[in-house]
């Protein structure tokens, strides 16, 4: 009864989105019952399909857990999509560079260098937010174009393969794979491990707690002796890591190689994926793979209805209006939630 | 007279980096006076959206609300400005209806954040997200427009050598910014509507007991502000590159704040701010065109977004934000 009830206000905001998007659809000259029936039918029949989805779910879970983890430590982070992509790209380094190691090493071993990396990347903004007061929303996204440009310099000078015209990193070797069993992959598997990994790190250990004290409130949480700046940086790696694991996981499970571009608003995602779940790591897988099936089906819609696929986008964003949207939440739970953070009160000093 | 030394002398750091910009874009300029004055007035150029950006985050949080939506805010008003001027074929109209999408987003982070007391953070995360969903589903590849808007020359002052070319041989929505940040500037500092914006960024229910009424206040800022970083995304699309690409404010938004902060939620320190930046911009090109590190191109893409990291992190701490920033406020 307790899930019901949380689960009404996402449930309402995806019913409202979804109507809004019909109605878009139709404004543009198409059928909306067609275009959604392809978009349940291109993600969901069929055993092919649903693997699919769940591939595509795979990094967006990791970015979903990701801006979870650090809104319970009460920072935004944007910059997902930086720290996916170290992920990846060191993953994708690791993975080709090492040779005649056997699977059971080089599979981790790749996946968690590719992690160290996203951890690396997400623990900047942390520690400049912590020591020089730098709010991690404008410290993030600058971080993502400079992860990007980096990225470029690295496979163009660094890990080219000699006579390739793309700019990428070469394949990497089999034994770094993370293979997929029948239509499951199980990178899948492990982006679910990982959500339930950090609901238990949240509520059950002593870190767990002070990370939600320092989001709920940071002055208490220091006057309680709990060292803020530590959290706030290890909230921000943490946050980071779980970004880099979506990234390797992308490169050793799905993609083969690291290639710029696989990540074009997976971090965005991750936001919207976050606030849709209400931050329970749970939750995000569900949200993720609702977020999957338009991705993995809005080719099949443009084929099937002639709808543009970027509609999905436009969804997306208004899933996140509705859920963000603190009237509709109100309407449900008559009085203000307990638990809320906010985000603009340590703007722009610390 | 001892006044003016004083200042000087507490200006020293800013004067001499100042200096040392100079004389660095003299050597880059290779000692002549064209590619400098180019690199100079591409400074300016660069400078506009930006200085337009962070007028527009200004007025929102001098009156407590923080917009980090610019960014979305611009996307949308250059994809609007840009779709009217290819179904009229009038920039004037484009510009118009850029600047009217903008008003139109600020209102819109007004009903979030004002009327229904949302998280301001998110709020404006839902605008940069809603911008680039919309956007790219309306935009449809291959429209054109047939030009820019014109470079206006000012009379004779246009020919004066170098302080001409960079300063009265622009394009209107250059001009615009520049004319905005000096009544901006006015009106936060010298009229009572800037008092009043000031007061209620500051301590709203103080406000509220003199008459101010916040969310009335706070609604007129969003909406004004909105309209300035509309005129920033007209001007990505219709001035500077005068066609509309998918996500081409590439973060520019996010460097409007930056400004913003560095030029202490000042109009005239946003200006020099701007300028800052813009000049880390207009130097790429000068540097491709030198032949310096052309076998490393994204170290040169880099070097704006790292400066506005080292700016926030070395100097936002010095500097204060409104007070009452980024709290919904209640009457009580």
């Amino acid at each position: 009864m307790k899930i019901l009830r949380s689960a009404l206000v996402p449930i309402i905001a995806v019913v409202l989105a979804l109507l809004a998007g019909a109605l878009l659809i139709q404004l543009s000259g198409s059928s909306p019952r067609e275009a959604y029936s392809a978009l349940f039918e291109g993600s969901f029949v069929g055993w092919e399909r649903f693997g699919t989805t769940l591939e595509k779910a795979t990094p967006l879970i990791m970015g979903g857990l990701a801006v979870a983890f650090a809104f319970k430590g009460g920072l935004f982070n944007i910059g997902g999509q930086g720290q996916l992509l170290f992920g990846a790209l060191i993953a994708g380094a690791a993975g080709y560079g090492f040779t005649g190691l056997p699977w059971i090493i080089h599979m981790p071993l790749a996946l968690l260098l590719g992690a160290a990396a996203g951890a690396a990347w997400g623990a900047i903004p942390g520690v400049l937010k912590a020591t020089r007061g730098a709010h991690e929303v404008i410290t993030t996204i600058m971080l993502n174009f400079v992860a990007a440009n980096m990225a470029e310099w690295l496979c163009t000078k660094v890990w080219r393969e000699p006579g390739d015209i793309l700019v990428r990193t070469p394949i990497i070797e089999g034994s770094a794979e993370i293979p997929t069993f029948g239509n499951i992959p199980l990178g899948f598997l492990i982006a679910v491990a990982f959500a339930f990994g950090m609901w238990y790190l949240l509520q059950k250990t002593t870190f767990g707690f002070e990370v939600r004290s320092v989001g709920l409130n940071p002055s208490a949480a220091s006057y309680a002796g709990i060292s803020t700046k530590r959290i706030v940086i290890l909230t921000m790696a943490i946050s980071g890591f779980l970004a880099g694991i979506g990234g390797s996981i992308e490169t050793l499970g799905v993609l083969g190689r690291y290639e710029p571009g696989f990540n074009a608003g997976l971090g965005f995602d991750g936001i919207t994926i976050a606030l849709l779940a209400r931050t329970n790591p749970i939750a995000v897988i569900p949200s993720a793979v609702l977020i999957a099936s338009m991705d993995a089906s809005a080719s099949l819609m443009q084929f099937k209805a002639g709808v543009a696929p970027e509609i999905t986008d436009v969804i997306e964003a208004l899933i996140l209006l509705f859920v963000a949207t603190p009237i509709i939440v109100r309407w449900f739970f008559k009085s203000r939630q307990g638990e809320e953070i906010s985000f603009g009160a340590n703007w722009g000093s610390s | 007279m001892n006044s003016l030394l004083e200042r000087i002398i507490r200006l020293r750091w800013w004067i001499l980096i100042f200096l040392a910009i100079i004389a660095f874009t003299i050597f880059a300029g290779d000692f002549r006076q064209d590619p400098t004055t180019a690199i100079l007035a591409a400074t300016l150029r660069h400078s506009t959206p930006l200085v337009l950006g962070a007028l527009c985050g200004m007025l929102c949080e001098r009156s407590g609300v923080i917009n980090i939506g610019i960014e979305g805010q611009m996307l949308m008003s250059a994809f609007v400005g840009f779709t009217v001027t290819a179904a009229t074929s009038s920039l004037y109209l484009g510009v118009a209806a850029g600047l009217a999408c903008g008003m139109l987003m600020g209102a819109a982070l007004g009903g979030l954040t004002v009327s229904l007391q949302g998280d301001q953070i998110i709020a404006g995360t839902v605008l940069n997200i809603f911008a680039l969903g919309l956007t790219s589903f309306l935009y449809t590849p291959g429209e054109t427009i047939h030009s820019k808007t014109p470079r206006i020359n000012v009379g004779p002052l246009a020919d004066i050598p170098v302080i001409g070319k960079i300063f009265f041989a622009n394009q209107p929505i250059t001009y615009l910014s520049l004319l905005l940040v000096a009544v901006i500037w006015y009106a936060l500092f010298k009229t009572t509507w800037g008092l009043r914006t000031r007061a209620i960024g500051e301590h709203p229910s103080a406000a509220e007991t003199v008459g101010v009424s916040v969310a009335k206040m706070r609604y007129l800022n969003l909406i004004i502000g909105g309209g300035i970083a509309g005129l920033a995304g007209a001007y990505l699309s219709l001035e500077a590159v005068g066609s509309f690409e998918r996500g081409m404010t590439n973060g520019k938004g996010f460097v409007a704040l930056a400004v913003m902060i560095f030029g202490r939620w000042n109009p005239v320190g946003a200006w020099g701010a701007a300028l800052l930046f813009g000049y880390t911009n207009a130097i790429q090109t000068q540097f491709q065109f030198r032949g310096w590190l052309t076998g490393h191109p994204q170290f040169i893409g880099m070097i704006p977004f790292i400066v506005t990291i080292v700016v926030l992190a070395g100097f936002v701490g010095r500097a204060r934000p409104p007070a009452a920033i980024g709290q919904p406020y209640t009457r009580e």
